[in-house]
């Protein structure tokens, strides 16, 4: 891979060229005290000197003591929220005066360019890339908005307290998916090491104001970020909690699980949605579909019945799909080790621990 | 299509939810062109008796004259809908339940003789059958407008009944749980309101009461870790909706604190 330098103030002309043709860029900003993915312009809609402070159920922002861009941890949105939109219209229908049925698709979404995604972000587009671009079962919702995308990763330097990503095989290191890969480095002159990772990453940075160099910082940064990781799942996690499906220890997490749904809805993989359908007055029908999660009672509803009533079974619904099942389906485990469920759930209860206790780990 | 006779009846209540009738604003002629607009005070002098395809009644039932007037009201009524947290739990005035209503009556006005109340106020369903319920402090513009489409045209309303957390994570809202520390009932209370509060980096209050099949037991157990005192995680509990029995059962959990 070629290794660039890129001077801080020329990240904008980066930022332009993403945008060229009408791109959408999507990036960290500053919204309510965290760090969420929005649409941004400019560097300037960057948080610049900020850090995250994360713990289970717990993420707040502190000043950094230099200016850095990238210099926090993932917050609660994933390119999920662009790709597998919350709630997207799938068509609408109108009858005319003879009370013939007009069907209309919905509008074309925009282009999308991504910037700040971490490697744990990347595998997660993979895994739902593997669930919604399956031959033959492609879904057009998520297709029109994947291709052609342009993503600049941003390599970790540190983990969060609940990142768990080496473990899972996905991270710290950015080494696939990406167009081109940022290394934030700081020390001396702050510069940004740019690796390609695609023609189209390529194009990206032609004539840009950029520099051949040779630098391990990418490495570096990764070893660092790795280093700092203490979760760990347990590599027979696929089948001890499959071993584990009737173990008291699932209503333990149950008493504590608030069965909210928020560790589903920031999972950057979960892709669960429900379907509604509305009329307006004049009659025209709407066919829309909305995330929804496994944890709601009313999602689990055959014939008018929850199949999974209490909180327990759907605890353990989510829990054995996200790490068991999910690898008969998709060949892969649901779980990139991003930590946002265990950081974004209000109760704080950890994934990698609720798996080693139920499934009997060591 | 005929168009159904609609009447608007409130028992306690502050008018706040038939207020949204009138807010609906771009769709107002719409809806007052597809029903008939038979009983509603608030909006014409016009009051044409009963029978109604459709009652939406707010408020509570707090005194002997709305325990008649609620039975009346249901005899007249095809569908009785009831809008608003007074209608559905008997609202804030409910807080009277955990007390002495003779107290609070010679405190209140000059001459108690003169008040005819009963002891509690209780929501609709505990005195007659009501059809569908609207919940909220004060009910959402879009629930209302969406529930008489779906009258009109005779299909189910897609009015959810999960938790709000799942409408912050559509809106896209920050969580003010683990990002502030905020305590706030989202994760039990129902949606509906598009988490209006936590969008504005407030806590949710309940004021659509329990969602269903949430864990109302482990959300109190977090606001106890959140929250030293008992009186503070108690009054969030005892709020719109302080006599919905779900929310009540929390609420006795914390004994302490001031006041007692």
């Amino acid at each position: 891979m070629s290794r660039y330098r890129l001077d801080p103030h020329d990240l904008d002309r980066l930022l332009e060229r993403l945008q060229e043709g009408g791109r959408v860029l999507i990036g960290p900003r500053l919204r309510d005290g965290a760090i969420v993915l929005d649409r941004i312009r400019s560097t300037a809609d960057l948080p610049r000197g900020l850090t995250t402070v994360t713990a289970p159920g717990r993420q707040h922002l502190l000043d950094r003591a230099d200016d850095a861009l990238f210099g926090y941890e993932v917050g609660p949105d994933a390119a999920k929220r662009w790709l597998h939109p919350p709630r997207v219209e799938l068509w609408r229908a109108r009858k005319d005066e003879g009370g013939e049925l007009f069907f209309e698709g919905t509008d074309e979404p925009p282009k999308y360019a991504f910037i700040g995604l971490r490697a744990c972000d990347l595998a997660a587009i993979g895994i739902q890339d593997a669930v919604f671009l399956r031959p033959g079962i492609t879904d057009p919702t998520y297709a029109a908005r994947r291709a052609d995308v342009r993503i600049v990763a941003v390599q970790c330097g540190a983990s969060a307290a609940t990142c768990f990503c080496a473990s899972m095989g996905t991270g710290p290191r950015v080494d696939r998916g990406a167009d081109l890969t940022l290394t934030e480095v700081l020390d001396g002159e702050p510069h940004f090491v740019v690796e390609v990772g695609s023609e189209e990453g390529e194009a990206l940075i032609e004539g840009l104001p950029v520099k051949p160099v040779a630098s391990t910082a990418p490495e570096e940064a990764a070893a660092r970020a790795a280093a700092h990781q203490e979760r760990q799942m347990p590599g027979d996690v696929r089948a001890s909690l499959l071993n584990a499906l009737e173990s008291p220890a699932w209503d333990d997490v149950a008493a504590r699980c608030l069965a909210c749904g928020n560790c589903t809805l920031v999972c950057p993989t979960c892709f669960c949605t429900t379907v509604e359908d509305t009329t307006t007055l004049a009659g025209d029908a709407v066919h829309a579909r909305r995330w929804d999660t496994c944890f709601d009672q009313g999602f689990t509803d055959l014939h008018g019945h929850a199949v999974r009533e209490g909180v327990a079974q759907r605890y353990r619904q989510w829990l054995t799909h996200k790490l068991s099942t999910w690898h008969d389906q998709f060949d892969t485990s649901g779980c990139v080790g991003c930590g946002r469920c265990i950081t974004w759930c209000p109760a704080g209860i950890d994934l990698v621990e609720e798996a080693r206790r139920i499934g009997g780990s060591g | 299509m005929a168009r159904p006779r609609l009447g608007v009846f409130k028992l306690a209540s502050c008018d706040g939810c038939q207020l949204t009738l009138l807010d609906c604003e771009d769709e107002l002629l719409a809806v007052a062109g597809a029903v008939d607009i038979a009983n509603f005070p608030e909006a014409s002098r016009r009051i044409e008796p009963g029978p109604y395809d459709v009652a939406l009644v707010e408020g509570s039932v707090t005194t002997p004259h709305d325990a008649e007037r609620i039975q009346q009201i249901r005899a007249e009524s095809r569908l009785l809908i009831t809008i608003g947290a007074c209608a559905t739990a008997g609202g804030i005035q409910a807080l009277r339940n955990l007390a002495d209503v003779d107290t609070y009556v010679a405190q209140v006005y000059a001459t108690p003789a003169y008040i005819s109340t009963l002891a509690t106020s209780t929501a609709i369903a505990d005195h007659v059958k009501v059809d569908f319920e609207l919940r909220g402090c004060p009910i959402d513009k879009g629930q209302l407008l969406e529930l008489l489409t779906a009258l009109l045209f005779g299909r189910q309303p897609t009015l959810p009944n999960h938790s709000v957390c799942l409408d912050c994570k559509l809106a896209g809202n920050v969580c003010v749980v683990v990002a502030h520390g905020t305590p706030c009932l989202g994760p039990v209370t129902h949606a509906g309101c598009g988490a209006l509060c936590p969008g504005y980096t407030r806590g949710c209050f309940g004021c659509y009461g329990p969602s269903r099949g949430s864990n109302p037991t482990a959300q109190s157990d977090l606001l106890a870790r959140q929250v030293p005192d008992e009186s503070t995680i108690r009054r969030l509990w005892q709020g719109f909706t302080t006599a919905d029995p779900v929310f009540a059962e929390q609420a006795s959990r914390f004994t302490g604190g001031d006041g007692e």
